[in-house]
């Protein structure tokens, strides 16, 4: 297996006296591999793909190593790796049409004209499975739903055919039924065109429906890595075993019984 | 059979947007009895959280009835709606959101104690010290910010607020989806310890079907405006009748690879 990504002994810090909020990260990332990482708030994890993608603000202080075997040199954000935010609602635009943000990739990074990054915007949109795509080119993004929006923005991010995907907790705002959709969707694409996708979350039960691998995280360090049926099967962290102890699904004894 | 706490009848209640008219509730009746938790599930924009603020009385329904406490609690205006208040309470998503941001732990939970006068007010501070207590919350918290504390920690004091007025039910609006999943599990037991303890009813509204059934009695489904499958929690999971609620019981994600599972 060739390898995409390789982090090693990764720090970031963001003020100088607080401890860091990362700390000697080593971690790497196979090509066309679905690796998941996992933790609680504050564990580090939006640091660690942040990092990964380049976007640590400018005051943030990073030690170690960030390594791309799988790329001929250093990656360019948006072309070689797409990211999808928590929240479509700030990351979209709100003054651009849907049809010009999704478009917008293409024209810059596969110099594409702009007549034919309208065609490939409703392309990728109907690729995401939005409803009449080209007439939705021409909507604005507080138009849609939330679950709409974010597939906009899953389309904006494959639009320049990134090697890599990085969905930032992408699903925390939806609920449950819009959620399913959307990872269904992010492994549909991923597969059909052999992106490596990393897949932050808080909801380790989500990750381990679609993940090949788990990376727990806690308190800025990497505490668990293995393959997902291993890692949930038999943990090895404290930590990882205290995220399957709180999993709540329809197989957990209920806290009340029948009748008050 | 013990008398409902709660019924609300028919009620209907549509937002205008843009030109349309959408109906967020489409004649919704429910009741809930003392001490139970009914878990109100649904998707986004089913209309779940427009039904807790018609029941609140944030927002006016345009048709139907709501009894409460075997008043008609639509009608009661002034002091007797105040007096009533006390007994219907709310926690919501968002704790931030939900308290005066230069407030003090001690300070939202006090403000409840002295608009309510549940107790003297040379009792009131230790008052607010059992709550505290009570909720699972380190003593000494009463003189901190309510920014300055954890998430969880926020939404305790949102939970000590609402049980310091004794009330009678207390409407949860996805109060604990914003949570970390092990806090999670810790503000869900507190909830459940309460209700024992002191009887009150809960309308424990979310979108996520597997925290709805480990608290709830009964379970309302919710889709549209209306509610489409109501019934015993055991019961309604084990043989859904509407799409709504295959769909959602479809969506819970399981633990792959969990060999309890």
């Amino acid at each position: 297996m060739t390898m995409l990504a390789s982090l090693t002994d990764l720090t970031v810090a963001y003020h100088r006296a607080s401890p860091p909020s990362l700390s000697g990260v080593s971690l790497d990332i196979a090509s066309g591999e679905i690796l998941a990482i996992i933790g609680e708030s504050g564990s580090g994890k939006s640091t660690l793909v942040r990092a990964l993608a380049g976007l640590l603000p400018e005051r943030a202080r990073l030690s170690g190593a960030i390594g791309w075997p799988g790329l001929d040199g250093a990656p360019r954000a948006g072309r070689d790796i797409g990211y999808v935010f928590q929240d479509p609602g700030s990351s979209l635009n709100p003054v651009l049409t849907v049809g010009e943000q999704v478009g917008e990739g293409a024209r810059r990074h596969l110099g594409l004209s702009r007549a034919a990054a309208e065609a490939e915007a409703a392309r990728l949109l109907s690729r995401v499975h939005l409803p009449e795509p080209e007439r939705l080119a021409h909507a604005y993004p507080h138009q849609l739903s939330g679950g709409q929006r974010q597939r906009v923005a899953i389309a904006g991010a494959i639009a320049a055919r990134p090697r890599l995907l990085v969905a930032d907790e992408v699903t925390s705002a939806l609920d449950v039924v819009v959620q399913a959709a959307i990872v269904d969707l992010l492994v549909e694409l991923v597969r059909a065109d052999g992106m490596t996708l990393v897949f932050v979350t808080h909801d380790l039960a989500l990750a381990s429906g679609i993940a090949d691998r788990l990376a727990v995280m806690a308190g800025g360090r990497l505490v668990e890595l293995g393959p997902t049926a291993e890692v949930v099967a038999a943990p090895k962290a404290a930590e990882t075993a205290a995220l399957i102890a709180a999993h709540i699904d329809l197989a957990t004894p209920p806290l009340v019984g029948g009748a008050p | 059979m013990t008398a409902p706490l709660l019924v609300a009848h028919d009620l209907s209640r549509a937002f205008t947007s843009g030109r349309r008219r959408v109906a967020a509730l489409d004649g919704v009746s429910l009741s809930i009895a003392p001490g139970e938790t009914l878990g109100l599930v649904g998707g986004s924009g089913c209309g779940k959280s427009t039904l807790a603020r018609v029941l609140t009385r944030l927002v006016p329904p345009e048709s139907g009835s709501i009894a409460f406490m075997g008043d008609d609690w639509l009608a009661l205006s002034g002091g007797r709606l105040r007096a009533a208040r006390r007994h219907l309470q709310m926690v919501f998503q968002d704790p931030l959101a939900a308290f005066n941001p230069r407030a003090t732990v001690g300070g939202v939970i006090a403000d409840a104690l002295r608009i309510h006068a549940v107790v003297p007010r040379e009792k009131r501070r230790a008052e607010v010290g059992q709550l505290i207590e009570r909720v699972g919350l380190p003593s000494g918290l009463e003189e901190r910010s309510i920014r300055d504390i954890s998430g969880g920690q926020r939404q305790r004091v949102a939970i000590a607020r609402a049980i310091a007025v004794q009330p009678r039910l207390i409407v949860l609006d996805e109060a604990a989806s914003a949570l970390d999943v092990s806090v999670r599990g810790r503000i869900l037991e507190l909830l459940v310890d309460v209700q024992r303890e002191t009887g009150v009813a809960y309308l424990f509204i979310s979108h996520d079907l597997a925290v709805i059934r480990a608290v709830s009695h009964r379970i309302a489904v919710m889709a549209a405006g209306r509610i489409v499958e109501e019934g015993p929690a055991a019961a309604v999971i084990a043989a859904p009748a509407s799409d709504t609620l295959r769909e959602l019981i479809g969506a819970v994600p399981a633990l792959k690879g969990n060999p309890q599972a």
